[in-house]
């Protein structure tokens, strides 16, 4: 675990990794509300997933991924943390 | 009909406790015999007449329900001493190892397991998560040395496959095993991942036996009049017989050892029982040495229940022949022999308006186009025969269904297995036609991967207006043209079709040859040219809608312009109309819709097999023909490569070659070898092509696509070129050598597979021995690869199987949890739109000039 602490290189600046952010609480409601799904339902992401170390996300918190898209240029992917 | 009156709300899994199995069963089954010496089933043995019916014509003695009504049903056996059920033996093992000996709590302090109580209350992971915490409570319960409750010092539980346990030294015998689960508190067992209410742990060690209904284990008379029984009910005859002996010995109090012994019987017994491929434990035979099929067998693999039984079933109103080409029927149809759709029946409703019509194909009974059935309001169904004919056809009113013989234009499905794609089955309008073969047209060859070197299909009638109006829209041929893979027509011209029209399109016709072309290509309206000479380009836009202006390159790299309709300038081959991308052929399919795009796809291809018909069309050998000038050009072509090579090999032996990047010398060596003779191949072939342009069949084929490659046509007139293994010049063989025919350590070309000759002229042995090596290389390759990738084709389809795009157009699975939030990221079918996007402003534009005409 200590190991894992002292790696120094963020990968979430890697021209690889999509930007990954945050959602409020407020703006998850949102999106749950609208896709009219629980956070059952939603795709997952583990806590301690590099992508989102910077983040200090909570278990149950929504990430907004931005990708880039062969087929749409950009696209929007929600991932619940557990 | 079977109408359905009970609807599933929910299903709970969990393990049988010993009250419920006794609660659901009906009979106390303690004799191993099942029928007695009139070969009456004996009350409280295996064939007990309480579990159910499995003779015609007797009601069963619980439910009193008829064979076939009566689902049958349980009863048990009551083990005299407990055993283990195999099933669940790693799970108890774990359970074991994570309890205390003395006070059956969890090995861990009462905070953590409140903490992992509080985990496994609120998991947002589904499964996954579930049960890795489950793990996670085992992994860390298991490391304790002394209980965290009691203070009782813990041993090792050591587990032996597939039913044993030792604790230290003592072994567990599965009573202690049961007390220890017995003890374990509700809120502990919670954190192994059991419900207590549905699962208590103690319950995966059985004490009482559930004995399946005779339904799952009918006996069969054989015609000798003796009775051969079920697998299952063999090995309950074992258990039954082992217990009661157990049970006996206990009673009579005998030593331990014996005991023992015959309780571990009961054991290996049972465990048979549920599964007959333990490992570890010898297989359980019948007399004639066949294993047992027991309840695990029944149920797994391709031959087991799921597999077979529920996920595929046979079906009524199908039907299976080979297939063979039909150029004269639509795309759209399916040819079906006589004796098919006289036995093929659509039940059809008797109204008003059609009653008349009905009453005349009742008449006619079996003469086709007659009738097989008529079905009353109450259901019940009645044959018609020649003597009732007339009776049933006064008798028919509406409310009646008539099942009448399949006629033109009804709608089939039709399928070519494997079916890999949604084409594999489409739905066509039926033929009925003599002969015994299904008729299909060439055009949908490509989507179904059909031939006709002896491949059969199916074919499916559906039965309700639901199901044809269904088939109709969906998944009718002109609905498939474009494929949902790659976004263009996967249905289209092939072969002959394409020929026909580059010859066509690339000559002029006198006025009657044009007439006559027209006619045989189907074309009933009145002859839509005034002069003596006519353009086969004239010919072919005939079946081109006006509304298409289009330009686009064809193969040989000039300009096709269509405009108006009107074909002005250009060839039409592959690129044009073929299957997997025809662009004229998709743009009338997006500016006409799907009838057009049939309509012009029907018009097209026989236009071109009347041109055929009229001019002939062969390959044969003197395609591949060369004059001796050229041949003598292509030897020296080949000739001064071969010189080139022997440079190269001799450099290398000087040790004067240069190695390239990331290569060693003698790789380098090969690399140029290899360039060298592929490019002289190259030039041979080009310098055949040459020679051959003119009205050469061969090349037109290769050149507007209809069939094989410029490769093809060097490899028979030209030079077959480098034999390769594993990707490299043939190298193995003797020692520095491929053949003795060879000096020790010859690198040249010949010496290393390069074969100079054509497969006209024939090789010599020693080009023949390794074309051979080449060949069975790509063989095995292939025969290989077919299953591999036909199995990771299964796995997919099961993985995906479930996934849709929702209402709500994300992509979820069976649990409705979200894949995608918009399909493919775009949310565009591909099979719907134009080449993978959608554009508008062409959408715009073709808009605005319909409004201006």
């Amino acid at each position: 675990m200590e190991e894992e602490n002292d790696i120094k290189i963020d990968i979430s600046k890697h021209e690889f990794v999509p930007k990954h952010e945050l959602l409020s609480d407020k703006e998850s409601e949102k999106l749950l509300k609208e896709l009219g799904v629980t956070r059952l339902q939603l795709p997952k992401i583990l806590k301690k997933d590099r992508a989102i170390h910077h983040l200090k996300a909570k278990r149950g918190d929504i990430i907004k991924i931005t990708r880039n898209s062969k087929t749409a240029g950009k696209a929007i992917y929600y991932r619940v943390v557990i | 009909m079977i109408e359905v009156n009970k609807k599933i709300g929910k299903i709970k899994f969990g393990i049988l406790s010993p009250k419920m199995i006794k609660k659901m069963a009906v009979a106390k089954i303690v004799t191993p015999d099942t029928h007695d010496t009139d070969g009456y089933p004996i009350k409280g043995g295996l064939m007990d007449p309480r579990m159910g019916v499995i003779d015609p014509g007797l009601r069963c003695r619980t439910c009193k329900s008829k064979m076939g009504d009566c689902p049958g049903h349980f009863g048990y056996i009551e083990l005299a001493r407990p055993v283990i059920h195999v099933g669940y033996a790693k799970y108890i093992h774990n359970i074991l190892q994570a309890t205390c000996s003395e006070c059956s709590r969890v090995l861990l302090p009462q905070q953590k397991i409140d903490e992992y109580k509080k985990r496994l209350d609120n998991v947002l992971g589904g499964e996954i998560e579930f049960e890795s915490i489950v793990k996670d409570v085992f992994k860390e319960a298991k490391k304790a040395s002394t209980c965290p409750h009691c203070g009782a010092k813990q041993h090792k539980i050591k587990f032996e496959k597939p039913t044993t346990y030792i604790e230290g030294t003592q072994r567990l015998m599965p009573t202690d095993i049961r007390d220890r689960l017995e003890k374990i508190p509700d809120d502990d067992a919670y954190i192994f991942g059991l419900k207590p209410e549905t699962a208590r742990p103690e319950w995966m060690v059985l004490t009482v036996l559930p004995v399946p209904p005779v339904t799952t284990r009918p006996s069969i008379t054989l015609e000798t009049g003796e009775r051969s029984e079920d697998d299952l009910t063999h090995k309950l005859v074992d258990i039954i017989r082992l217990n009661q002996r157990l049970k006996e010995n206990i009673e009579a109090g005998a030593p331990h050892l014996i005991i023992e012994d015959q309780w571990e019987l009961v054991q290996y017994h049972v465990t048979t029982y549920l599964d007959n491929s333990t490992t570890g434990i010898p297989v359980a035979r019948h007399r004639s040495g066949r294993p047992l099929k027991t309840l695990k067998q029944r149920l797994k693999g391709k031959e087991g229940r799921f597999r077979n039984s529920l996920a595929g079933k046979r079906v009524d109103f199908s039907a299976r022949t080979v297939i063979s080409p039909d150029p004269n029927i639509s795309i759209d149809e399916v040819g079906i022999p006589l004796e098919i759709a006289k036995e093929m029946t659509i039940p059809e409703r008797a109204t008003s308006i059609n009653l008349e019509k009905l009453k005349k194909l009742v008449l006619r009974g079996d003469e086709y186009p007659g009738a097989n059935y008529i079905i009353r309001p109450d259901g019940k169904r009645k044959k018609i025969t020649e003597d009732n004919a007339k009776e049933l056809a006064e008798e028919l009113t509406v409310g009646y269904k008539v099942e009448r013989h399949l006629v033109d234009g009804d709608i089939v499905l039709f399928n070519r297995q494997p079916s890999l794609h949604r084409m594999s089955i489409m739905a066509h309008r039926a033929r009925v036609m003599p002969g015994r073969t299904f008729r299909l047209n060439l055009a949908v060859c490509t989507p179904y991967n059909a031939d006709f070197d002896g491949d059969e299909m199916n074919l499916h009638v559906p039965q309700t207006e639901e199901a044809r109006t269904e088939a109709r829209i969906l998944m009718q041929v002109q609905t498939q043209i474009r494929s949902p893979r790659f976004a263009g027509p996967i249905i289209g011209a092939i072969h002959d079709h394409i020929t026909g029209l580059y010859f066509l399109t690339n000559s002029k016709f006198t006025r009657k040859e044009a007439e006559d072309i027209l006619a045989m290509a189907g074309y009933t309206e009145e002859f839509p040219f005034n002069k003596d000479e006519i353009d086969g380009k004239e010919l072919f836009s005939v079946f081109v809608p006006d509304n298409i202006n289009i330009k686009f390159k064809s193969r040989d790299g000039n300009d096709v312009i269509i405009k108006d309709g009107k074909l002005v300038k250009g060839v039409i081959d592959d690129r044009a109309v073929g299957a997997m991308g025809g662009i004229l052929l998709e743009e009338v399919l997006r500016r006409g819709g799907t009838n057009a795009a049939r309509d012009f796809l029907n018009g097209i291809t026989k236009l071109s097999v009347a041109y055929l018909d009229s001019k002939g069309f062969t390959t044969g050998l003197d395609d591949e023909d060369l004059p001796e000038s050229v041949r003598k050009e292509i030897g020296e072509v080949l000739l001064k490569s071969e010189k080139k090579v022997k440079e190269l090999v001799k450099k290398y032996k000087e040790g004067n070659l240069k190695p390239s990047k990331g290569k060693s010398v003698k790789d380098t060596l090969e690399e140029l070898i290899m360039l060298e003779l592929n490019k002289s191949r190259n030039a041979a072939g080009e310098i055949a092509e040459k020679y051959l342009k003119k009205d050469n069949f061969a090349l037109t084929m290769a050149k507007t696509g209809a069939r094989g490659s410029l490769l093809n046509i060097t490899q028979m007139s030209a030079c077959i070129g480098q034999q390769a293994v594993r990707g490299k010049r043939i190298l193995r063989g003797y020692r520095g050598r491929t053949l003795p025919h060879f000096k020790k350590g010859d690198l040249g070309a010949k010496s290393r597979g390069f074969v100079k000759d054509s497969y006209k002229e024939g090789m010599d042995p020693i080009e023949f021995f390794f074309h051979a090596m080449g060949g069975r290389e790509s063989l095995t390759d292939t025969a290989m690869r077919t299953p591999k990738s036909g199995y990771l084709q299964r796995r997919l389809i099961n993985a995906l199987q479930d996934i849709l795009v929702d209402y709500s157009e994300t992509v979820r699975d069976g649990r409705d949890v979200i894949i995608q939030y918009k399909y493919g990221e775009d949310g565009i079918d591909p099979s719907k739109s134009d080449r993978g996007t959608i554009d508008l402003e062409r959408i715009v534009s073709d808009v605005q000039e319909g409004a201006k005409r």
